[in-house]
């Protein structure tokens, strides 16, 4: 396995041009620039809003200089509120070819495209030389979630995506999960694997906080198809989500954007601090992949059941169905048939083996079943986080 | 939770974990199946919808229902091996932190 190494440090598997439009009024420039480049790899990612958010604003850095990221060409329209100044210096700091176009100023759309364009052609000739190195399974941040859920979902996807988990962290892998509004009624037992009982504490809170996000906004957790499908209890539901943790301790709580220090295993704070604003925490499941990518994932676990078929930008998507009907219907658009468990044709430790080898042949530079397919999903909006104290990630000091 | 023997397939049913008192139907398991637990074989008295549960051990009224080796719940009444585990005889065991009227699985 090897990988493009950045000036960080970090090293990629993959060697994108990202082209990121600044607010919804370039998009259609930006779509237009990569359109030009079907089938080599330059990718389309961009943040709608005009107000500024400090979210976005960070998010946006990290993806940007994300270690799978060769070189960035920023679409502006001129006078939206994105910070495009402390974004490109971020970016230039971090080595890698950096572009601001400003549609006002470049004459309008056809001239905007073909300098775009034009760029990005001399960006790609130039990361074509950033060196390639030594990778290995530590050198990794893999993260999960879930879409798409059913009846299978906890009982064959989740469960091994959970051992390929525990495999990798035994590798010395950063694994990630999320969606801290499904782990309501899992809080003591997530607590009881953290590395300190001041880490359990904050593991707690997070879901705590989750649940009163989830009731401000009119949401319950379990809805009567729950029952239908065969679970009894909120935490019997939850657990279902949960088990694609896995089995190892956890080493520390992180928010989207937050880069996890070291190997292990790290649950990702996904709702809001503060109050309720700008509605749900995440409003589809890529915004979900999307903030594992800000936290430096390589790759993304996405375990469905009723069938999802959506890679993204910047990081692979490897997905997994856990539903066997579901996977032969779709089967061009999923990667492990976890299916096989429902069948009794393999065991959830074989299909687990399966997901970590996979990881590593993605990693090596075999494409995804999105990946081939061309999907390169990408969606950011408004959030706000406080920062995470200390005690998130014990053992750094 | 360091033993991963999960590969048990009894029947339509599978064994998520070593600890468990319930197995999950892997498949719609119709009534009259007969299904081989730890106790003995036992005839199912209703058919089990794919993703439901039936007790794989007699688990008495108060007990905790284990699945993947975890908490899920406790038992309303003594349930006996083989018998539909749902919302009917097991409640949930968590406390939620704020009032959440479908904490319990009842919608209200």
């Amino acid at each position: 396995m090897q990988g493009w190494l950045r000036a960080d440090g970090r090293k990629g598997i993959r060697n994108t041009v990202v082209v990121a439009y600044l607010v919804e009024c370039a998009h259609f420039v930006a779509s237009e620039i990569v359109a030009g480049f079907r089938g080599r790899d330059v990718q389309l990612i961009g943040f709608p809003g005009c107000f500024p958010n400090e979210y976005a604003a960070r998010m946006m850095e990290r993806l940007c200089t994300h270690p799978n990221v060769g070189a960035v060409l920023f679409v502006s329209l001129g006078c939206e509120s994105f910070d495009k100044v402390r974004v490109s210096a971020a970016v230039q700091a971090s080595g890698r070819p950096v572009r601001t176009l400003v549609i006002q100023k470049a004459g309008g759309t056809r001239a905007t495209v073909r300098a775009g364009q034009d760029w990005v052609e001399e960006a790609l000739d130039e990361i074509a030389a950033v060196p390639m190195v030594p990778m290995a399974v530590a050198d990794l941040v893999i993260g999960t979630v879930c879409g798409g859920s059913d009846g299978t979902s906890g009982i064959s996807g989740n469960p091994a995506a959970g051992r390929a988990f525990d495999l990798l962290i035994a590798e010395g892998a950063a694994c990630i999960f999320e969606e801290t509004g499904e782990l309501i009624g899992c809080e003591d037992i997530m607590a009881a694997r953290a590395v300190t009982p001041e880490l359990g504490r904050l593991l707690r809170e997070s879901v705590q906080k989750a649940e009163r996000y989830y009731a401000t906004l009119g949401y319950g957790s379990f809805a009567a198809g729950n029952a239908a499908g065969g679970l009894s209890t909120i935490e019997e539901k939850s657990l279902g989500a949960y088990v694609k943790s896995g089995d190892s301790p956890i080493s520390g709580l992180i928010k989207p954007g937050d880069i996890p220090p070291k190997g292990g295993l790290y649950l990702m704070d996904v709702v809001p601090d503060g109050d309720v604003r700008f509605g749900f925490p995440n409003i589809s499941d890529n915004a979900e992949i999307v903030e594992m990518i800000a936290s430096g994932a390589h790759l993304t676990l996405f375990v469905t059941g009723r069938g999802s078929v959506v890679g993204s930008a910047i990081s692979p998507v490897i997905k997994i169905c856990a539903n066997p009907e579901t996977y032969r219907a779709l089967a061009e658009d999923m990667d492990v048939n976890a299916g096989d468990i429902i069948e009794g044709r393999r065991g959830i430790d074989e299909v687990g083996q399966e997901i970590r080898d996979l990881v590593l042949a993605v990693a090596g530079g075999r494409q995804t079943a999105s990946e081939a397919l061309g999907h390169r999903e990408f969606i950011l909006t408004y959030k706000s986080f406080e920062p995470i104290g200390p005690a998130c990630l014990p053992g750094l000091a | 939770m360091s033993d991963h023997a999960t590969d048990g397939v009894t029947g339509p049913f599978l064994l998520l974990h070593p600890g468990d008192n319930v197995l999950v139907a892997r498949a719609n398991a119709p009534e009259g199946t007969e299904v081989v637990l730890p106790g003995g074989s036992v005839r199912l008295a209703q058919s089990i919808p794919m993703a439901h549960k039936i007790a794989r051990t007699a688990i008495s009224e108060g007990g905790t229902i284990r699945k993947y080796g975890m908490p899920i719940g406790i038992a309303t009444i003594g349930i006996t091996p083989g018998a539909h585990v749902h919302v009917h005889n097991i409640r949930s065991g968590y406390t939620p932190t704020i009032a959440l009227q479908d904490a319990d699985g009842r919608a209200g």
